[in-house]
């Protein structure tokens, strides 16, 4: 059984007759230990969909789906009180920019603590024993000087640090990663990746991670979600997927990566933006920009169908049928 | 930090001497002066008027009396009234207690009311609660005191029989000022002999009730609409999701990470409102007889006593400028960036 089970999930916003759908038709698994990537364009949904599993999306946006479960439970049946027993314990999150994820008036201790004191009623000198092995967990020095620090005293590395080391704090099942070092310099960026693939391994968790960059999913991730404009595009092994991709869309996102447009003169791209609340096709999504459009795809909507590597939603795959994979077990 | 400290104080030079410099002038500019008035409209004879103006060295060219004025204030003599000869100094301090016990009680209700109703307001954004809190503000803000304090008295005292009309204790006590403020003075009188003061807490608490809320009015509508937006910045502070994230109860995520936060820019608020409250003051200890500094000053002008009025309005001046200070301090303890700040 898996860990956590999106079938059908939607994220509206605005009025009711005519919504905007952020996140539509949205499938997605995680096992347990498994590390699974999403990626697409901004605006395409990714940063919805985790919010909507942490229970984050408030009215006027509205949450529906036929299943969403994590761990045997039912999350869309739980009372908001024992849903939140679980976001911050069992699922935890990460997010984009460490400076201004860590509430200002508080020491960064304070901070750690309060998950501890709340979730596993932790207190006095053992609370304080588990926030500094936490710290030293996520590889803070002077972990001891740094409980009283406030978080305009650290580094944006420091921050994101602080922040992970809150995130872990419950031992979660999941951890959501969402685009956690895009705020960081470079060398940063690596350092915070590594730290976060280790705790992945060492605390067998599953870990969801949200990026723009392709080249970490390849490295990192078991397996990959494409995502554009709220939908699935493709879904995937990594790295057969990066190999053979089926969506046009990935495709061009592989394209897009500057190292494969080496020698060109210009860098390679999928010309138009992702559709908007108005400007949404009837057909498929991508149908607008997509070098392959055929009639069909202006048409009709395609549904996810499985594909060579795992799942694609297209009408004309560019790999047309399942091929035959040597020993390892195809993705859903 | 102690840079910083002489450097606020240096600037209060300037600002106390463009007070002394204004009180100064502009009580001059009234017309007549203190013997004509306390002559009222009887005749006077040239010879004497100009005998008394001289006793009190108020013959003097101007620039010569403000700098009498100015020498007096640095050897920290206040001068006396020139009407009932007692030293302004005493008469200040017998009085402000009264004063201070009003304002603290409209500071106290415009803070918990108006805190409340901003925190509200914020969290049910856009319910009928938040449009007619932000409606009833705006209103209040706008109401002028006086005519809100007659509203008050008309219906609450009048029609109602509630509260008392005017002063601070019914007549038929006879309680002697040890604190000053009545509330306490009524109290330690009551404990300290209860058959012949049964009841005059209440009633001293009665006497209090409308002129606090008349006082509060504006402060209460001022701290609550900057309570509420200020809340509604912070709510979307990336700092809140993750609180959210880490599921904390909303209770725990509004007063523990929202609200202090928040606070920060109220309490500039707060501080500007002392001012308010010392203006707002004048009128509703007028309106409600309240034996305050706002009601003797009010008195000192219309008697042209120079001195009260000179004096008493830099007294004033001066807490105001002390009570802004002492916020700007307190944003340090509220916001741990400016207490780290080098």
């Amino acid at each position: 059984m898996s860990l956590l089970t999106i079938k059908n999930l939607s994220v509206a916003f605005g009025n009711p007759a005519n919504p905007f759908r952020a996140v539509e038709n949205m499938d997605l698994t995680v096992n347990q230990g498994e590390i699974v990537g999403i990626v697409g364009e901004s605006g395409s949904g990714k940063s919805v969909t985790m919010m909507a599993l942490m229970g984050l999306i408030d009215a006027p946006g509205r949450v529906t789906a036929d299943e969403l479960s994590f761990d045997g439970k039912n999350l869309l049946k739980l009372s908001a009180r024992e849903r939140r027993k679980i976001v911050g314990k069992d699922i935890a999150m990460i997010f984009q920019d460490p400076m201004t994820s860590l509430n200002p008036s508080y020491t960064v201790g304070y901070q750690i603590m309060e998950v501890l004191k709340v979730h596993q009623g932790l207190r006095g000198a053992k609370l304080k024993q588990r926030a500094l092995e936490l710290m030293e967990m996520v590889e803070i020095p002077a972990a001891k000087s740094r409980l009283d620090a406030y978080p305009h005293q650290l580094s944006g590395g420091m921050s994101q640090r602080v922040v992970i080391a809150m995130a872990i704090a419950c031992n979660p099942k999941l951890l959501i990663a969402d685009e956690p070092t895009t705020a960081l310099d470079v060398t940063i960026q690596a350092q915070i990746m590594d730290l976060l693939v280790n705790l992945q391994k060492s605390q067998n968790m599953a870990l969801i991670m949200i990026t723009h960059d392709l080249a970490v999913v390849a490295e990192m991730a078991d397996r990959v979600a494409v995502m554009y404009a709220g939908q699935v595009a493709e879904l995937g092994r990594v790295p057969e997927l990066f190999r053979q991709p089926a969506h046009p869309y990935t495709e061009a996102l592989l394209a897009s990566i500057p190292e494969h447009s080496k020698g060109a003169e210009r860098l390679s791209t999928l010309p138009g933006i992702v559709p908007g609340q108005y400007d949404r096709p009837s057909g498929c999504l991508l149908s607008p920009r997509c070098p392959y459009v055929q009639e069909r795809c202006r048409a009709e909507r395609p549904q996810l169908t499985p594909s060579a590597n795992g799942s694609v939603r297209c009408h004309f795959p560019l790999i047309a049928q399942p091929v035959e994979i040597r020993d390892r077990k195809v993705a859903q | 930090m102690l840079l910083f400290l002489f450097r606020r104080l240096s600037v209060l030079i300037p600002t106390f001497l463009g007070v002394t410099l204004l009180t100064f002038g502009l009580i001059r500019m009234i017309p007549g002066d203190p013997i004509e008035v306390m002559v009222g409209e009887r005749t006077l004879d040239p010879a004497m008027h100009a005998a008394a103006m001289h006793r009190l060295g108020l013959d003097k060219p101007l620039p010569a009396q403000y700098f009498d004025y100015l020498t007096n204030l640095l050897h920290g003599n206040f001068g006396e009234s020139l009407i009932t000869r007692d030293s302004v100094w005493h008469e200040f301090t017998t009085l402000f207690p009264a004063t201070l016990e009003l304002a603290t009680a409209a500071m106290i209700f415009a803070v918990v009311v108006g805190l409340l109703a901003g925190v509200i307001a914020a969290i049910k954004r856009g319910s009928i609660f938040d449009h007619g809190v932000m409606g009833i503000s705006l209103t209040g803000f706008s109401m002028p005191i006086f005519w809100w304090g007659l509203i008050l008295i008309m219906f609450f005292s009048v029609k109602l029989g509630w509260t008392p009309v005017s002063g601070r204790l019914d007549l038929a006590y006879d309680i002697t000022p040890r604190t000053g403020f009545m509330l306490i003075d009524s109290w330690l009188a009551e404990r300290a002999d209860p058959s012949a003061n049964a009841g005059a807490f209440v009633d001293a608490l009665k006497h209090l009730i409308l002129p606090a809320i008349v006082l509060g009015t504006i402060p209460l509508a001022v701290i609550a609409r900057m309570t509420r937006s200020s809340m509604l910045e912070v709510l979307r502070e990336d700092y809140v999701r993750t609180a959210r994230a880490k599921g904390l109860s909303p209770a725990r995520v509004i007063f523990i990470h929202t609200l202090r936060n928040a606070l920060i820019p109220v309490l500039t608020v707060v501080g500007l409102q002392v001012g308010t409250l010392m203006g707002g003051a004048v009128l509703t200890e007028t309106i409600f007889s309240w034996p305050g500094i706002g009601k003797w000053l009010i008195d000192a002008i219309a008697r042209r006593d120079y001195p009260v009025v000179q004096n008493g309005i830099l007294i004033v001046a001066t807490l105001i400028i002390v009570v802004n200070f002492i916020v700007d301090i307190l944003y340090g303890i509220a916001n741990p960036r400016i207490r780290h700040a080098k």
